[in-house]
C-alpha cells in the first residue's frame, strides 16, 4: 500500500538526531512490547510480513506521532483482535482512554504475468525497469523506485512474494538492483550515488 | 487519535495482564526475551566479525562471498539474519545501510537498532541525500568516492566492513574489535 511508512525520498523531516549511549529500551514498556511481540510471533500469531503490514495500516497521522514501539504495540493489539485471540472490548477494558489500533486490510493484488515467460529469469547485468505497481496490500517495493531503470548486480535467492494472498505468494528470485541517484531523484548539487534495492522478480520488467 | 489513546505504558501493562490472564503468554517468557536482547546482543558481535576480517584475509574472502556462513563460523545466528551480505568500504567506495519501509537491521550482529535508524528523518533522507546525512554524523565523503546506499527491502541484511584504521598494524584482534563502532558497521561512522 502507498502508506505513510514508505518514507524513502520524502522531504522535510530535518536533521537526523543521534542519542549518545542509547539503552536497548528507553522505557520498561518498550521491552515488554518487544517481548510480547516476539513470543506471540513465535507462537504463530502472524508472520513478519503480516506484522509489518499491520504497522503500515496505521492511520498516517498516528504513525508519525507515535514512537517505534508504539507502532509495535498498535500492530500487536490489532492482530490479536483480528485473529480472535482477544476481543476488542477486552483490549479497551484495561486502557480506559482507548487502545490505538490500525485500520483494516484494504486488499491485496494478483501476481503479474512473468516478464520473461514462466521459467526464464533476469541475469546479472540485465537492465530492468520497476513496474508501476500500486497495491492496496503489503509490498516491499518502495514508491521512490517505481518506474525507474536499474541494473541487476546479483541474484539473492528465492523467497515467497509477500504481496500476494496471506503474505506467501509464489516463490520467486530476489535481485539486487543498482539505481543511479539521478534516475530516482534527478540531478543533485551534492554529487551522485548508487541506491541498491533487493527486489522480487514480480516487481521488474525488461528495460 | 493518538492524543486520545492511553499512555503506551498503560496500554502495554493492560495488554500484558490480559494475555497472561488468558494463558496466552507468561511473564517469565517475556522477561527472558527482554533480558536476552538487553544483555546478550549488541554491536560487539559485529565488531568481532569485522576484526576477524581485518586480520584474516581468507576469512574476509569468505565473509564477502557468503556472509551468512562466515558469521555462523563465529557462532552468530538468529532472528533477522536469514541472509547476510557484507559490503566492504575501500578508498573508492563507501557503503551506507538503511531500511526505508520499516527498520530492518541485522539484530544478531548489531543488536536492536538505535532510535535514529528507525526515525523518519534517516529513513527518508539516506537514499535521497546520503552525503548530507553523512555530514551530520561527521563523515565527509568526497565526490570522487562512490556511495552505495543499501535499502533493506528484502530479507537480506547488510553489514558494512569499515576500513581498518591507520596505525593499527600491531593491534590484536581483540584490540581491533574494540575500535569498531556500531555506526561504522551501518556506514554512518
Amino acid at each position: 500500500m502507498d502508506g505513510i511508512h514508505d518514507l524513502g525520498g520524502m522531504q522535510g523531516f530535518g536533521p537526523v538526531e543521534v542519542e549518545d549511549d542509547e539503552p536497548t529500551f528507553h522505557e520498561r514498556w518498550e521491552g515488554r512490547v518487544f517481548g510480547m511481540t516476539g513470543m506471540a510471533t513465535l507462537q504463530g500469531l502472524a508472520s513478519t510480513s503480516e506484522f509489518r503490514h499491520a504497522i503500515e495500516r496505521m492511520d498516517p497521522a498516528d504513525y508519525l506521532t507515535t514512537s517505534y514501539y508504539e507502532h509495535w504495540l498498535t500492530a500487536l493489539g490489532t492482530l490479536l483482535v483480528e485473529k480472535g485471540a482477544v476481543a476488542g472490548q477486552e483490549l479497551e477494558g484495561g486502557a480506559p482512554a482507548g487502545f490505538l489500533r490500525s485500520r483494516p486490510v484494504l486488499g491485496d493484488r494478483a501476481p503479474r504475468p512473468p516478464a520473461r515467460g514462466s521459467t526464464a529469469s533476469f541475469e546479472v547485468g540485465d537492465r530492468v525497469r520497476v513496474a508501476d505497481i500500486h497495491t492496496p496490500g503489503h509490498t516491499r517495493c518502495p514508491r521512490y523506485v517505481r518506474g525507474a531503470t536499474g541494473v541487476v548486480e546479483a541474484v539473492r535467492g528465492n523467497d515467497p512474494l509477500p504481496d500476494i494472498g496471506p503474505y506467501k505468494g509464489p516463490v520467486q528470485p530476489v535481485y539486487a538492483v543498482a539505481f543511479d541517484s539521478e534516475a530516482l531523484f534527478g540531478p543533485s548539487d551534492d554529487g551522485r550515488w548508487t541506491v541498491m534495492l533487493d527486489l522480487f522478480e514480480d516487481y521488474l520488467e525488461d528495460a | 487519535m493518538s492524543h486520545d489513546a492511553a499512555d503506551p505504558a498503560v496500554r502495554t501493562a493492560a495488554l500484558e495482564a490480559l494475555l497472561v490472564e488468558k494463558g496466552l503468554l507468561s511473564t517469565d517468557a517475556i522477561d527472558a526475551v527482554v533480558e536476552h536482547y538487553e544483555r546478550d546482543l549488541g554491536p560487539q558481535h559485529g565488531a568481532r566479525v569485522v576484526a576477524r576480517a581485518w586480520v584474516d584475509p581468507e576469512y574476509r574472502e569468505r565473509l564477502l562471498a557468503d556472509g551468512t556462513a562466515a558469521v555462523q563460523e563465529l557462532g552468530i545466528d538468529g532472528f533477522e539474519l536469514n541472509t547476510l551480505v557484507a559490503v566492504e568500504n575501500t578508498p573508492g567506495v563507501h557503503n551506507l545501510v538503511v531500511c526505508t519501509l520499516c527498520s530492518c537491521y541485522p539484530w544478531p550482529l548489531l543488536g536492536l537498532p538505535p532510535k535514529w535508524y528507525k526515525d523518519p528523518a534517516y529513513r527518508a533522507r539516506a537514499v535521497a541525500e546520503p552525503r548530507a546525512v553523512l555530514r551530520e554524523f561527521g563523515v565527509e565523503i568526497g565526490d570522487d568516492v562512490q556511495i552505495r546506499v543499501w535499502d533493506s527491502t528484502s530479507e537480506v541484511r547488510y553489514l558494512v566492513i569499515p576500513r581498518r584504521p591507520e596505525g593499527t598494524e600491531g593491534a590484536s584482534e581483540e584490540e581491533l574489535a574494540a575500535l569498531v563502532s556500531r555506526e561504522s558497521m551501518v556506514g554512518t561512522g
